[in-house]
Parts: structure tokens; C-alpha cells; sequence
């Protein structure tokens, strides 16, 4: 109930007043990054949250550890080294069969074991269908606090982790602290935090933990797998350009101007929320809070008003650039680039100068 | 079959304000709604109903107006609702939520048989945590499948379920056991027009109100506030960015020469980027 909770004002001891930390909490140390790794692939948030975890570690003095559950195989191995490279100090590895593919029984029992083992300060989690999965169950586990989906990650001046989530909407932030419990948990959506430089390092210390479960102790087995085919998967979150679309474009068959747009320059497209809502485009192509945050080189948004839950996810772009009417649109608060112009005649003019522009043959055509 | 599916009641816009002293939110004349996501679990729910007989139940804690949410819940074929409401569970946060939840469950149990599925949401619109499902899950010791998109089968004389659960890159297909706890994708069904003989039902139907002592929880100091590990300690607005945008100049340009005008802004902006175009784009 929550929210009408959360309402009622804090009562005398709990919001804001930070009371002594239990005895047996006092010696849990460091940071945690869980290094997610799926089907023999590492999720780049994994490395994103290397690169907030350092932040962390170096400002509360402390030593950064990547945490590695996998199969004995090469793709384990190589998320360890990865895990390095991305500025781990050193990692915990649980390998055995039974963590080839991911479920949540022994994934959860490998985790806290490796908690209660060796008690991390901080434990970071990327907010995927895996992570999501996972943390909720190792913090009930665990009866400790978690900060879902967080958008910044610092430490206050007593030392302990300020974490920042939008609220309701995302029109407001607000910081949540886990005071008298260890470790202290968050999740981070992917892209919201931006991707550490990577160095080749040699692997450091590597403390292995054994799983003390067996095949038969697990109920849920995995049957298969199916892959998502190619032409379906938007890749939004990691693209270098993304060009979206908004309302502003008035019609589903509009949307094909995007579409034509992202094309002639090899960028991925997306949409604001209404026009999903509508049916216009499926909900993989929604940018923004409630859809995937993206950091693209380039963002071109047209049509598109700027609300906060938009403006939220398409911040991290290098370059914005906003096509729309109204010269007063929230958007052109955050975009570096405006033009006050009808998106439905502008994008036609801009694919073709784009094509143009980028024809190997330009040269020859503007010569003759 | 019995089913206990969780709802939660929220605020129907996000136009929600935070009190200016105490940080805290205030959602006093917000129209309220069931979650949109907990309709799909809902549907879900009533489906299997319909395919293999049984009863569900509806749970939802909050404050006594959540009871508007159970009612919408009974239109649309629910068969039983409960309404967990106590003070003691103001403040909660997604432990001390699940907590109470799970006590509720058991006592469902207890009073009406035991649950064979437990429904979620995937997540709430105002909390959007995520992680009440996994947290009721753990503590009744259920087995956990969140992002189901799809419930291919169910046996339940032998006790086994399979369902297709949504991953990062594709789909997992995953066999086990009931019972177990299922957060449903959104998309994965559309929730019914309750018939009249519902909505005449849900307008006779009596609540089940528990509270906590009711609901068989003992220990307070796992609920609301005392029970939650997290605490809110700030709530402000982003700053915003000084810098407003460059608006490329309009006056007397064709289309033509504005995209040149504004290509050339990008450029010079992000150079490298017209290098990577030139090899990567425009296939
Ligand atoms: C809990 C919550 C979560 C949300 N999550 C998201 C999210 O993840 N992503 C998201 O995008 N939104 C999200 N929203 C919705 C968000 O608040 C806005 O409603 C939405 O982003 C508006 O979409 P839009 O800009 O396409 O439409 P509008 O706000 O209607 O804007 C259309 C714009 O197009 C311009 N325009 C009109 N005609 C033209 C033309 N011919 N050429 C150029 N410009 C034109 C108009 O001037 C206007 O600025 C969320 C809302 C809530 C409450
Ligand atoms: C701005 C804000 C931020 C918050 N951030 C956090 C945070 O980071 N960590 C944290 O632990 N708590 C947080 N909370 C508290 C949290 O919102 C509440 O504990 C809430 O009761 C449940 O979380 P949720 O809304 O995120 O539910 P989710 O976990 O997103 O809900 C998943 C499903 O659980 C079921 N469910 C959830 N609540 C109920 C209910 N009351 N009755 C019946 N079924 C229910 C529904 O089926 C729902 O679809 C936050 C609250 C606010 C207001």
C-alpha cells in the first residue's frame, strides 16, 4: 500500500535519522557488480555498472568486485576478463553446470551464499528481466533493502549509498537509503550510466565459491530457447543514431518517414509513448522512462514534444536534434539543435539530403 | 483450481504532488485505477478458470478506498476479494509489501485452500519496482516466473506447468512445478467486458477486510515503516539545462537548404560522425 504509506508522514525514528549500524553488519565491505551473463554473452550493462561501482569504490576507499555465475566454458572465463577490463579489483566466480542457463533457484542460491560468504557493502544489479528477476529474490532473501531502476548512484558523507530513482511519473527524483541493512541494493536500467573506457589488464584475483545445489534440488527445467529473430529485435538501447517519431506526425503512415529517415543514415527508430499506445509502432521502439533509455551519438526527434518521461530516457545523447512546430515545445529546452519546421515536409528534404551527402558518388553527380 | 491474483490501486495520472515538509506523496483527489499491468494477470487468471474450473481470489493491501479496485476487479468475474488494511502497514516498502502480502496469502490459504498460482503484475506505474512478485514468491517459498508471455500448459492433477518466460534475447521455455508465483507481460491478452451477471454479482459481494491481526500477522515490526530496509530521504525536480537549444534560421530557406544547413550543423558538431556515416550509412 505503499504510496498511501509512504504518504502518511515518517514516523519518529525512520525517514532521514540514521541510527546506529548493527554489529554484524559492520564488517560487510566493498562493492558488488553482478556481471550478467547470458547464453555466453555479457549484458553491457554489467560493464556500465563497473564504471558506477569504481566511482563508488574509490570514493569510499574500498575495492570494486565482479560477481561471475556461469558454466565452466570459455564464455565464463571471458566475462571474468571482461570484468577486469572494466575496472574490477577482483572477482567472485561461481562455476557449475547447473548455471548454464539462467533460473532462479540456483542463481539466487549462488548469490546470497556468495553474500553471506564474503558481505558486500553495496551490491549493483543491471535492471533487466534477469537482474529484476534476481535481485527482488536475493534481497527478500536477504531481508535487505532495494532500490529499484536508479538513475544515479553516490555516496553520502557518512558513507552510505545515496541512491536516485525517478518517482511517479518521473516528474520528480527522489534518493533512497538502505541505513540499517547490508548490503545496501540497486538495479540500473541499461544505458542510464554511461560506459566505462575498457583497458587491457591482466585477471587479478579470482576467489572461487562452490554451488551447493544439485540438478535434481532444482525443479524448473529449461526446455529451449528461441531466439528473437533478427528483423524484430530493435537494438535501440546500444544504436549510434536513433530517430524517433511523435505525435507530431499525425498518422501511422507517416511513421514511414522516420522509418525512410533511420534508413539513408543506418540509424535505429523509435517512438514516444502515445503512438505505441495507439498501435502505431510495437512497444520495443518506445524511447524514454517507461521504455528503453538510450545514448546514441546522434538523436533526431521529430514531432516530439519533450515531456520529462521522454526527455529522461534520450538525455544521454551526445547531440539532440528537435524537429517541431511549436517553438515553444518543452523539447527545445534540452535539444542542442532546433528547427521550427513541419516534420511531414522536413524529413522527406533530410533523407534526401543525408543520401546525397553520403553517396559515394556525390562527388561525381555534383561534378557533372 | 484456486488462484489468488494481487492488484494494487494507483493513481490514475502522474499528476501527483509531494508534500512540500515531510517529502512524502500526496495522492488525496487523484482518480485511482487498477494497475493496468495486473489486468493482463487478471485475464490470465480468469482464462484458466474457464479452462480447468476453480475459484479466484483478489488480494490487495491498502487504504479502505482500495476496496474500489477489488469491486472493479469482482465485474470483471473475480470470485472472491480481499482487502488487506491495517495503519500498521503505512510506509511500506517492497519487503515489508511482500511480507504482508505473503501473510495474507497463507491465511487465503488457510481459510479458502490453497493457492495452485499466485498472479502479479509485471510492475506498478506509480512504485515500478518490480520486485513485490519476486519478494512474495521467496517468502511462501514458491517457484518464481516473472515476464511469463505465455502459459503454454498446465496439468493440474500432475502438477506441472509450462510457460514461455520473456528474456533479455529471446524467449525461454521453462517446465516446472505448481505451485508457483507468475508475473504476467503486458500484451499477452486483453481483459474481458465483465458480464452483467458479474457486475450484479460484484454489487452484492461482501470484502473480505483483514487486518493484520486477522491476516495472522503477529510480528508488526516486519510491517509498514519499521518493516522497510529502504527509506526516502529526499524527493526534488531535475534541474533543468541552462542552455536552450541552437535553432537553425528559417527565414527564406526552402526545405532543401534547411536539411543541408542543419546536416552541416551535426557535422560540425559531431565530426567523426560524418566519417562513420560515410562508411556505415546510407545502404
Ligand atoms: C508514468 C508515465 C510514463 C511515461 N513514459 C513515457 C516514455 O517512456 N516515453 C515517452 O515518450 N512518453 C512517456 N510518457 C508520456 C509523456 O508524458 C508524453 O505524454 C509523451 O511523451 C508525449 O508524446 P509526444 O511528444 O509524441 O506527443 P505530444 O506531447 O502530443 O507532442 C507532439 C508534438 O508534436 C509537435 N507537432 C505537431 N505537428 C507537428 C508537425 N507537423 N511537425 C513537427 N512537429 C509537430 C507539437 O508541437 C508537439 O510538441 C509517460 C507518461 C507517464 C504518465
Ligand atoms: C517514489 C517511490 C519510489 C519507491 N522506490 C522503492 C524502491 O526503490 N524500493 C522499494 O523497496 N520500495 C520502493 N517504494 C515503495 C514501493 O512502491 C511500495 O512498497 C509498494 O507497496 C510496492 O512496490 P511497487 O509499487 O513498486 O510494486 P511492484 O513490485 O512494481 O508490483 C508488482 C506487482 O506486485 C503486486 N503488488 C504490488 N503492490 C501491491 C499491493 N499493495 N497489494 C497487492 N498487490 C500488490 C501487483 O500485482 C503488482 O503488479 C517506492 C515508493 C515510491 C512512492
Amino acid at each position: 500500500m505503499s504510496n498511501a504509506n509512504r504518504e502518511a508522514p515518517p514516523s519518529a525514528g525512520r525517514a532521514g535519522i540514521k541510527r546506529e549500524l548493527p554489529e554484524h553488519f559492520r564488517d560487510y565491505r566493498h562493492v558488488w557488480v553482478f556481471i550478467e551473463l547470458e547464453r555466453g554473452e555479457v549484458h553491457p550493462v554489467s560493464f556500465e555498472l563497473l564504471g558506477e561501482g569504481r566511482k563508488l569504490a574509490d570514493k569510499l576507499g574500498i575495492q570494486l568486485a565482479g560477481i561471475v555465475l556461469g558454466p565452466p566454458c570459455e564464455a565464463t572465463q571471458h566475462a571474468v576478463a571482461e570484468a577486469f577490463a572494466y575496472g574490477a579489483d577482483l572477482v567472485y566466480l561461481v562455476e557449475a553446470p547447473l548455471l548454464a542457463d539462467y533460473r532462479n533457484e540456483p542463481f539466487t542460491k549462488a548469490m546470497t551464499d556468495l553474500v553471506n560468504t564474503h558481505k558486500p557493502e553495496i551490491l549493483l544489479l543491471g535492471a533487466t528481466t534477469l537482474g529484476r528477476d534476481l535481485a527482488g529474490s536475493v534481497a527478500t532473501t536477504l531481508l535487505t533493502g532495494l532500490t529499484a531502476d536508479c538513475t544515479e548512484l553516490d555516496v553520502d558523507v557518512d558513507g552510505s549509498l545515496a541512491a536516485t530513482r525517478p518517482t511517479f511519473g518521473g516528474s520528480l527524483l527522489c534518493t533512497i537509503y538502505t541505513l540499517n541493512y547490508r548490503p545496501q541494493m540497486a538495479t540500473v536500467r541499461p544505458r542510464v550510466m554511461a560506459m566505462p573506457p575498457r583497458t587491457d589488464k591482466p585477471v587479478g584475483r579470482v576467489i572461487r565459491h562452490k554451488l551447493s545445489m544439485t540438478e535434481e534440488e532444482i525443479i524448473t527445467k529449461v526446455l529451449g530457447f528461441n531466439l528473437d529473430r533478427q528483423s524484430a529485435k530493435a537494438n535501440l538501447a546500444y544504436a549510434d543514431i536513433v530517430v524517433a517519431g511523435g505525435l507530431g506526425l499525425g498518422s501511422a503512415e507517416n511513421l514511414q518517414l522516420v522509418k525512410n529517415l533511420a534508413r539513408a543514415i543506418g540509424a535505429e527508430y523509435g517512438c514516444s509513448r502515445p503512438l505505441v499506445q495507439k498501435g502505431w509502432m510495437p512497444a520495443d521502439r518506445q524511447v524514454g522512462q517507461t521504455g528503453k533509455t538510450i545514448r546514441p551519438k546522434l538523436y533526431i526527434a521529430a514531432g516530439i514534444s519533450g515531456a520529462i518521461q521522454h526527455r529522461v530516457g534520450v538525455e544521454g545523447a551526445d547531440l539532440i536534434v528537435a524537429i517541431n512546430t511549436d517553438p515553444n515545445a518543452p523539447i527545445f529546452e534540452f535539444a542542442h539543435l532546433g528547427i521550427v519546421t513541419d516534420a511531414i515536409r522536413f524529413l522527406p528534404a533530410l533523407t534526401e539530403a543525408f543520401t546525397r551527402r553520403l553517396s559515394p558518388h556525390s562527388h561525381d553527380k555534383l561534378a557533372s | 483450481m484456486h488462484i489468488v491474483i494481487c492488484i494494487k490501486q494507483v493513481p490514475d495520472s502522474a499528476q501527483i504532488r509531494v508534500h512540500p515538509v515531510t517529502n512524502t506523496i500526496m495522492r488525496q483527489g487523484v482518480p485511482t485505477i487498477i494497475n493496468p499491468y495486473d489486468l493482463f494477470a487478471l485475464e490470465e487468471a480468469l482464462k484458466l478458470r474457464g479452462a480447468h474450473g476453480g475459484e479466484v481470489t483478489v488480494l490487495t493491501m491498502g487504504p479502505p478506498m482500495a476496496e474500489d479496485a477489488l469491486r472493479k476487479a469482482l465485474t470483471y468475474g473475480a470470485d472472491r476479494a480481499v482487502l488487506l488494511t491495517d495503519r500498521c502497514f503505512a510506509g511500506s516498502d517492497t519487503l515489508a509489501t511482500s511480507f504482508a502480502l505473503s501473510r495474507a496469502i497463507v491465511r487465503i490459504a488457510e481459510t479458502f485452500g490453497a493457492p495452485d498460482i499466485v498472479f502479479a503484475g509485471k510492475q506498478t506505474i506509480d512504485g515500478d519496482t518490480a520486485q513485490v512478485g519476486p519478494g512474495i514468491a521467496k517468502r511462501l517459498g514458491l517457484l518464481q516466473f516473472t515476464y511469463v508471455a505465455k502459459i503454454d500448459s498446465i496439468d493440474v492433477d500432475a502438477r506441472e506447468i509450462t510457460v514461455k518466460r520473456r528474456s533479455e534475447g529471446g524467449t525461454q521455455m521453462l517446465k516446472s512445478r505448481l505451485p508457483c508465483l507468475i508475473t504476467m507481460l503486458e500484451g499477452t491478452n486483453e481483459i474481458r467486458r465483465g458480464s452483467l451477471d458479474d457486475a450484479m454479482r460484484a454489487a452484492r459481494s461482501q470484502i473480505v477486510k483483514w487486518s493484520a491481526a486477522e491476516a495472522g500477522i503477529e510480528d508488526l515490526n516486519k510491517c509498514g515503516l519499521r518493516g522497510s530496509p529502504t527509506v526516502v530521504k529526499r524527493v526534488f525536480a531535475p534541474t533543468t539545462k541552462a542552455e536552450k537549444a541552437t535553432q537553425i534560421d528559417m527565414t527564406d530557406k526552402t526545405q532543401h537548404d534547411l536539411a543541408d544547413e542543419l546536416i552541416a550543423a551535426i557535422f560540425t558538431r559531431q565530426p567523426a560522425l560524418e566519417h562513420e556515416l560515410a562508411f556505415d550509412g546510407g545502404q
